[in-house]
């Protein structure tokens, strides 16, 4: 452990308006501690800037799985191992439940949460391609009250949200409109757990009975300073036949929608590369019938 | 009762107590008073110490602070040479180079205090890869940055270009570092003080290295230092030498502070970035070969990177020199050799020692070599495998039967290679899948125990004891480090005594109490350290039957008696057993001619794969290894060494890439540094051929710590040679590279 612990202090208001209350008379004083799994190892490393910290876990506004006819919605404290367990998410959001199932091992999928993988806002994490796909909506409340933002405008920049530093993240909500899309998810890490992704990849569209792709969505992680949603690409798939031409085309404005960088994990060529393979490879597998196909 | 214990899976001796968490490891023990240590070290790779400030706001007088001034005896690690210091003495030579040592009671306080000391440096030009070191870019050892140069020369290589009706063939190969990994990190608690000398526990292999090292560094006779073993988590290599450097660290906090305990435990980033790792290395080759496929002559270049200091890298250069040439029959052979300095981190020991290097290059080199021949890489091997009678690169006359080509053959059948191999050179040429798949082998060997002279030099010695209810001790200073030690130890005594395995137990490596049985390295455990286990229990026997109290044949209850009656009458039963050669055993250290080894473990290890052309991830499939290695002593265990092997050349060869930013591993979690899972291995299938080594303990054993480690890296590659058609050259072969090599050779 390189950090020195008695610099930290973690508290634990009884109940969300204590929790906000404490937010907003303290602005940028506070933060939340979910699972824990993101901060505990910038702790271990010494490398924990922040030193006041919020545990939510325990606000049960937070947590649990809700289903109307429109939306299913996840509380921001729901774990991978819920995310994988629930049936309507398994059954309509098969990018999601293949998201889960590939981050860290169990005792991650047990304790990391999806507000806290959103919050964390890594480019590199491995939800937020499907989020994307699926137009999820996230809820932030407040002691001033609740506001909703699209996902796709909420990463502003690396590490950049828009949330204030009185907000919570409560929960995420997903509409029901895409059970019937093809979809597609791929993370590449080089091994097949405990990885962080080189490139993580996930796409959703259909194809409709003319053979025309109607609303294409493709959601990549590790190609940019946030996740990105590629609506250039999609708009240039829009309509098109899957042929050759139309995925060359694809491919093309994929690798210039992009921005990569070469890091200690990867390289930019390779990510660009390996984007425009998943994307030719996910756009091969489109069929008429609108059966799914599987993901990795 | 011979064959009742050798070759039984019983029980590990200490597997009871790991399991249930009973097992002390040196950071379970707590000690009154107890200080904890931690090293500041270099920010960068070379230069010269202009001053060393404390910084606000800590009780800075509260602390143990520790300097090369401080030091009582020599600033040197004693291992080979003296070129390395245990603290920096004015100038650096690598990035995290140990500067200043501090210590205090509170190890979160302590942890402040080391981000607390600046070291300011002024840097000096750097060398950091071993093409730099032999271009001279900057001279940053000796004279020419040279530790050591080998020539092996066996005929006359120079006479052989000219011939007619030859085909040459050339290659240059290389291999990257690679990080030890064991589960536990390096640790260390030392008491020393001016009154009673010095004592260290710690997690190690070596305790006599420790020993060594610390009579120099503290000028003080052998029987004032005391070095003890606690249960140890893995060492693979990395704690052969390290220990010696952080058990040093300790010791000079200790009697800085008068004698108060001081414990060090490296985190998982300081072992990774601070410790040693597997020499890189570079291998050219020229070959020549009749049109037939007969191997007239093999030039072989050999460099590895040592870092910073000499440590082991001459030794590792040795292996990786005598290696080279493989187990084939040639009647030209020469190979030169060097070891060179760069301002990385000293890299040093691990499972294999170099010969994963220089074998990775020839058989990779032979894959080619019999592609340009016309011949299937394995008809070519065939050719050119080396029977008994005939000579290896040093000139050994190979006395025990062997088979490689039965070994080949079994592995053959066993993975239905032939079959594959043609199905797969279809399919990949027929559909346009992304997914292409190879099958690949390579063939070799591994010599157990040290190289040429080695063993003569060290002349080991173990010594048993009985106990008057006719209990034996073993006394060796060879540790368990997760490999067996404990266990084969003690079923080679009570196969010798024909006791039962429960009446043997192994005495704690102690060198207070234990005589000094060599290192635990270089597969010798079992086949030299083994066999002197043996003696060293027969010698009970024989002192028993010699004052008549014990007959030819005796039953477990006789022996007790026996042993009662001797305790009684004569007081302590002890013997002790030393090394001696076998007979007609001959190496020449100037010509780096003769016997190079004692015997060898054989092996054809073969790797299926598929290479995934849209990432360009490589998933080894299936993983056949078969090797004879003289006597399986426990199943269990054996098949254990050999898979653990495996895994960690499918990691060398995949998965495992250091990254370095001058000087300095920045990917120093495991979170970067990618080792393989068990989601990513393959199923590894192991099988043992037996024949007898004469001079081998339990019937014959030999060693096989190492082995597992020389073939993965080349039957990988030959088979991703087979799925992609691009022939790769350097492990570890990333995604990234295979990526390129695709698309160079579109
Ligand atoms: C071994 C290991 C493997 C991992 N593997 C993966 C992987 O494969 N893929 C992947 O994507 N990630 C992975 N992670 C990262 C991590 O597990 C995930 O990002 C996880 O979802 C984080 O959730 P948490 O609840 O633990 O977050 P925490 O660590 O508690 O918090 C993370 C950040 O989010 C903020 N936060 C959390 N919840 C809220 C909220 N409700 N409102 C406002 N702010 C909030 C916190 O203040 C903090 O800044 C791994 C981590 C480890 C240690």
């Amino acid at each position: 452990m390189r950090a020195y612990l008695p610099d930290y202090h973690l508290r634990a208001p009884k109940t969300l308006s204590d929790a906000l209350e404490l937010l907003a008379r303290e602005p940028g004083m506070w933060r939340a501690f979910a699972g824990g799994t993101d901060l505990m190892v910038l702790l271990e490393f010494g490398a924990l800037k922040h030193k006041n910290f919020l545990s939510i876990r325990h606000l049960p506004e937070l947590r649990g799985i809700e289903v109307t006819p429109e939306h299913v919605t996840l509380g921001a404290l729901t774990s991978y191992t819920e995310i994988q367990r629930d049936a309507d998410v398994r059954r309509e959001f098969p990018l999601l439940c293949a998201a889960a199932r590939e981050t860290g091992g169990i005792a991650i999928q047990n304790r990391g949460t999806l507000g806290g993988n959103v919050v964390n806002a890594s480019p590199a994490a491995d939800s937020p391609p499907a989020l994307l796909v699926y137009d999820a909506e996230l809820e932030l409340v407040s002691a001033s009250g609740t506001r909703r933002v699209a996902y796709r405008d909420f990463h502003t920049g690396y590490k950049q949200m828009d949330m204030r530093p009185d907000e919570l993240l409560r929960s995420i909500r997903l509409p029901r409109t895409t059970g019937d899309l093809h979809t597609y998810y791929r993370k590449v890490g080089t091994r097949k757990a405990q990885a962080i992704s080189k490139i993580c990849f996930a796409a959703g569209a259909r194809l409709a009975s003319d053979g025309r792709i109607r609303d294409a969505r493709i959601g990549l992680g590790s190609v940019a300073p946030t996740v990105v949603r590629c609506a250039r690409t999609e708009d240039v798939l829009r309509d098109q036949t899957p042929d050759e031409a139309t995925i060359k085309a694809a491919c093309a404005s994929l690798v210039q929608e992009i921005v990569p960088i070469d890091d200690m994990r990867s390289t930019a060529e390779y990510r660009a590369r390996v984007a425009a393979n998943l994307l030719a490879d996910f756009l091969s597998t489109l069929k008429i019938d609108g059966g799914k196909s599987d993901s990795a | 009762m011979q064959t009742e214990i050798v070759g039984k899976p019983v029980p590990r001796k200490e597997g009871r107590s790991k399991v249930t968490g009973a097992a002390r490891y040196v950071d379970d023990l707590s000690m009154p008073g107890m200080l904890y240590g931690a090293t500041v070290r270099s920010p960068v790779a070379r230069g010269r110490i202009r001053a060393v400030t404390f910084g606000e706001g800590i009780p800075w007088d509260e602390f143990v602070v520790v300097t090369a001034k401080d030091i009582p005896g020599e600033n040197a690690v004693a291992l080979i040479l003296l070129d390395q210091p245990y603290l920096a003495d004015g100038f650096v030579n690598h990035a995290e180079e140990p500067v200043l040592l501090l210590a205090h009671e509170d190890k979160h306080l302590l942890e402040r205090a080391r981000r607390a000391v600046t070291v300011d440096i002024e840097p000096l030009p750097a060398v950091f890869t071993l093409e730099e070191s032999l271009a001279g870019k900057e001279i940053v050892w000796g004279e020419d940055n040279v530790f050591k140069t080998y020539l092996v020369d066996k005929g006359d290589v120079d006479e052989v270009w000219a011939q007619p009706d030859l085909l040459i063939v050339e290659g240059e190969y290389s291999t990257g570092a690679q990080e030890q990994l064991y589960i536990e990190t390096n640790g260390v608690i030392a008491v020393a003080n001016a009154a009673e000398g010095v004592t260290v526990w710690g997690s190690m292999q070596c305790p006599y290295y420790v020993h060594k090292a610390l009579l120099k560094l503290f000028a003080l006779p052998p029987e004032r230092v005391r070095v003890v073993q606690c249960e140890t988590g893995g060492g693979f290599g990395g704690k052969e030498e390290y220990p010696s450097m952080i058990g040093g660290h300790a010791a000079l906090l200790s009697w800085k502070a008068g004698g108060r305990p001081v414990k060090i435990i490296y985190d998982r980033a300081e072992d990774m970035v601070a410790t040693t790792k597997r020499h890189p290395s570079l291998t050219r080759h020229r070959t020549a070969v009749t049109r037939e496929g007969k191997l007239v002559a093999m030039d072989i270049e050999f460099v590895v990177d040592g870092g910073a200091y000499a440590t082991l890298s001459a030794v590792v250069l040795s292996r990786g020199t005598i290696h080279a040439a493989g187990p084939y029959t040639c009647p030209n052979v020469r190979v030169r050799s060097r070891a060179v300095a760069t301002n990385v981190p000293p890299h040093g020991a691990f499972r294999g020692f170099g010969a994963p290097q220089s074998i990775f290059a020839l058989e990779r080199q032979l894959d080619k070599v019999a592609g340009a021949v016309g011949l299937s890489p394995a008809e070519f091997r065939r050719r050119n495998f080396i029977r008994e009678g005939e000579t290896t690169a040093t000139g050994q006359v190979i006395r025990e039967p062997v088979d490689m080509a039965g070994l080949l053959d079994r592995a053959f059948e066993l993975t239905d290679y032939e079959a594959k191999r043609e199905r797969f050179a279809r399919e990949n040429a027929e559909n346009n899948s992304t997914q292409k798949r190879g099958i690949g082998f390579a063939s070799f060997m591994h010599g157990a125990g040290f190289t040429g002279s080695g063993e003569d030099y060290l002349k080991s010695i173990v010594g048993a004891e009985a106990d008057a209810e006719g209990r034996v001790r073993v006394l060796a200073a060879s540790t368990e480090i997760g490999q067996g030690t404990n266990t084969i130890f003690a079923q080679i005594a009570s196969n010798a005594l024909g006791l039962d395995y429960d009446l043997v137990e192994m005495a704690q490596p102690d060198t207070g109490n234990v005589p000094d049985s060599g290192p635990t390295v270089a597969s010798r455990t079992c086949m030299i350290v083994g066999k002197l286990v043996e003696s060293a229990a027969v010698g009970l026997r024989q002192t028993l039957q010699g004052a008549g109290l014990l007959t030819e044949e005796y039953t477990q209850d006789g022996w007790r008696e026996a042993c009662r009656q001797y305790v009684e009458r004569y007081g302590a039963l002890k013997s002790f057993s030393q090394y001696k050669p076998p007979p007609g055993v001959h190496w020449d250290d100037e010509k780096y001619q003769g016997d190079a080894y004692g015997a060898y473990a054989w092996a054809v290890y073969v790797a299926e794969v598929t290479v995934d052309t849209l990432t360009y991830e490589t998933r080894v499939d299936d993983f056949v290894a078969v090797q004879e290695v003289g006597k399986v002593v426990h199943p269990i265990l054996a098949a254990g060494q050999i898979e653990g092997g495996v895994a960690q050349a499918i990691g060398f060869t995949l998965y495992e890439n250091v990254v370095w930013q001058d000087g300095r591993m920045i990917n120093n979690q495991m979170t970067n540094y990618v080792m393989p899972t068990s989601a990513d291995l393959p199923p590894i299938r192991v099988h043992f051929e037996e024949q007898p080594y004469q001079y081998g303990p339990a019937g014959g054993a030999k060693g096989i710590g190492e082995l597992p480690m020389d073939g993965g890296a080349p039957a990988i590659l030959n088979a991703i040679e087979q799925a992609t058609g691009v022939r790769f050259t350097h492990v570890p072969l990333m995604p990234e590279a295979l990526m390129r090599g695709l698309n160079e050779n579109r």
